[in-house]
């Protein structure tokens, strides 16, 4: 089966003070209808920026994509014009923020900005949209849709508004959902039902949901595949559980064993870190011709630290950017 | 229910801001040396002891000072503002005979300054480095600068004298003939050069101040979400961001409604123009003090009545207004 959306090469440049970084360098992937595949990695490390190239969202005039291709349904999204993105945008991909408080315009009612997504993409007439809000906000589990509907946004509290980012999100069916760390600013109980009702609405939906996280036990509970990402690269690619099995890059070995739980099912031979130790390098040294993750590594050798490592296939689906893939 | 009462408390807060100033007026008067008295004996050149007694019963001025004041708030609500001596008219019916020019030019003003800043405001922020976004700074800072008057007599000279393309001043041009169409081309005529003068500088002040919360606005993640929506670009400037950018325009324009007003005293004066302020000017020269008090009272009440509707239009806009929580 053809993949959904398949990127290849994909290289995006940031325009900075200090000159032009490639904050994704030379990444690929593939979605497949109805998977969930999730992306992990440090804070900077260049997520939200894949989802937001994908999306045709690239901040202006800072951000644009340098080469490489986004393939969807055919069709080249880095190529394809303003009108275009903006056809498929909301429709057939969606996206959700990490910031419900702000996300929501303060001076529309949430049933109006859900209605306004169906006007636009599904040629509803007002009577229509404002039905169909209803049943997506029943459908979120907005209890008493029909006195919430005509609420602001200030109405309402953070884990009510993600799901009405939801509502709006999934109004239009679309074939992919992009959620950025759509719990991070949400408390634990919370962040608890927002996953199950984004892991059922996709299995309803048949949605293939891109979850970008930095909650392994989300991933673990969420997503069939994950990337994980380092420095604007992939370091590892392949089934979450065979990577939470047998991790085969040290940097995914690192961020597994900060999950303690995770950690309890595995055997004894790993070292108790309670993080990666050191930091990510600086934005403008993500170009180097090297394994950027060396200077952080216990294992990192000569060869490690002067040529970038080339991606590794193992049999079971697993791929990995490090030189020692092997020995892991 | 909420927002009714929050309007009937502000009204009543209004009431009771227009009888302090009426308070401090009357304070005034009667603090003055002289009184209305000494006024009418001067008029008719001159009074003994008796007469003066006379015409203070009558007026009742021999009454304490609580009685007379509450004797004034009376009067003044019920709309009579006392007798001018210079006009021999009763003040309510020289303002009122004045009140429809200085509106028309107030409101014309403020409401050209509002729509023609938003515009500029909004052009600039969408493209902030571009030709159009200087010159509005530019034009903005010009503005800021130009006194009232001297942008008024520099307009004067280029649009009436120069290029003859408006009247130099007045409102309306008796000799016109014609019926409603040729009349009110006239008054337009005659508008535009007033409505520029006195519109310029806040113009300017709403220009800046909507170019920089639309840019503000612009950067929000309900913006974000909205492109996120594949809305066009007009529906994201014109329906999401620009109801969140008004906001502080239109409390800045509340602000400057007095500013409004007491800068349309000094364009009528440059324009001959026959509203409250050519009035006002005209009673400070003849020290016809109950019609400096009326005009007082009358202005108090047009900048109350003012920040009522600000309030209003700013509830309009941002549902948070006002509610807590
Ligand atoms: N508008 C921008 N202008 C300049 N640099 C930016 C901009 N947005 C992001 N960056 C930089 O791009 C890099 C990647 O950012 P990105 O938001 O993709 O990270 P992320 O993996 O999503 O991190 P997080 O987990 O914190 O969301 C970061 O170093 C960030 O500082
Ligand atoms: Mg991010």
């Amino acid at each position: 089966m053809a993949a959904l959306l398949k990127v290849e090469n994909l290289r995006i440049e940031l325009t900075t003070r200090d000159g032009i970084a490639p904050v994704i360098d030379d990444l690929s992937l593939e979605l497949n209808a109805g998977e969930t595949l999730s992306f992990v990695g440090e804070s900077g490390c260049g997520k939200s920026m894949t989802a937001l190239a994908i999306m045709g969202l690239l901040p202006d005039k800072v951000g644009r994509v340098a080469s490489g291709t986004i393939m969807f349904d055919g069709e080249d999204l880095a190529k394809a014009s303003d009108a275009r993105l903006r056809e498929i945008r909301g429709n057939d991909i969606s996206m959700i923020f990490q910031e419900p408080m702000t996300s929501l315009n303060p001076v529309y009612t949430i049933g109006e900005q859900i209605a306004e997504v169906l006007r636009r993409h599904q040629n509803m007439d007002q009577a229509a949209a404002r039905s169909r809000a209803l049943e997506l906000l029943d459908a979120v589990r907005i209890p008493n849709p029909k006195s919430r509907v005509d609420d602001y946004p200030h109405q309402m509290s953070g884990g009510q508004r993600q799901r009405v980012m939801i509502a709006i999100a999934l109004a239009c069916e679309p074939k992919i959902l992009i959620a950025d760390e759509p719990t991070t600013a949400l408390d634990v109980t919370v962040q608890a039902q927002i996953f199950d009702l984004l892991r059922d609405l996709g299995k309803e939906t048949g949605t293939a949901i891109i979850l970008i996280t930095h909650d392994m036990g989300a991933v673990a509970e969420m997503a069939e595949r994950m990337i994980v990402m380092y420095a604007g690269r992939k370091a590892e690619e392949g089934p979450v559980d065979q990577i939470i099995e047998h991790p085969r890059h040290p940097y995914t070995k690192g961020l597994i064993s900060c999950v303690p739980h995770l950690v309890a099912q595995l055997s004894d031979d790993r070292p108790e870190l309670t993080e990666v130790r050191g930091i990510v390098p600086s934005l403008m040294d993500f170009g180097r011709d090297e394994c950027l993750f060396s200077s952080r590594c216990e294992r990192a050798d000569d060869k490690c630290r002067s040529s970038r490592p080339t991606e590794m296939k193992f049999k079971n689906d697993q791929h990995s950017a490090c030189w020692q893939a092997k020995e892991l | 229910m909420v927002i009714l009462t929050t309007i009937l408390q502000r009204i009543f807060y209004a009431v009771m801001l227009l009888i302090a100033v009426l308070v401090l007026n009357f304070s005034m008067l009667h603090l003055a040396p002289g009184d209305i008295a000494d006024t009418i004996a001067q008029a008719s050149g001159g009074a003994d002891a008796d007469v003066m007694e006379q015409i203070r019963r009558d007026y009742g001025l021999d009454q304490p000072f609580f009685v007379q004041l509450g004797q004034y708030i009376g009067k003044v609500l019920s709309f009579d503002l006392g007798h001018s001596f210079f006009y021999n008219q009763p003040v309510t019916t020289l303002i009122l005979e004045k009140v429809p020019a200085t509106l028309l030019l107030v409101i014309t003003a403020q409401i050209f300054a509002l729509v023609v800043g938003v515009l500029l405001g909004v052009f600039s922020a969408r493209n902030p480095n571009g030709m159009l976004s200087h010159f509005v700074t530019f034009v903005a800072l010009l503005g800021y600068a130009a006194p009232v008057f001297w942008t008024g007599i520099l307009l004067l000279i280029a649009f009436s004298l120069n290029i003859q393309l408006f009247p130099s001043g007045g409102m309306i041009d008796v000799t016109v003939e014609g019926g409603f169409f040729a009349q009110t081309w006239d008054l337009l005529k005659h508008m535009v050069l007033p409505v520029v003068t006195l519109s310029t500088i806040f113009l300017a002040l709403y220009s800046r101040l909507c170019r920089a919360s639309m840019m503000e606005v612009l950067g929000t993640d309900y913006i974000r979400t909205a492109k996120a929506k594949g809305l066009s670009e007009n529906e994201i400037i014109y329906k999401h961001a620009l109801k969140n950018s008004l906001s502080p325009v239109v409390t800045l324009a509340g602000i400057q409604f007095s500013a409004v007003i007491s800068g349309a005293v000094l364009v009528e004066a440059v324009f001959s123009w026959p509203g409250l302020g050519s009035l006002a000017l005209q009673s400070i020269i003849a020290r016809d003090t109950p019609t400096i008090l009326g005009i007082l009272f009358f202005s108090a009440l047009v900048v109350i009545v003012g920040n009522l509707i600000t309030d209003m239009i700013l509830r309009m806009i941002d549902p948070r207004v006002g509610s807590k929580g």
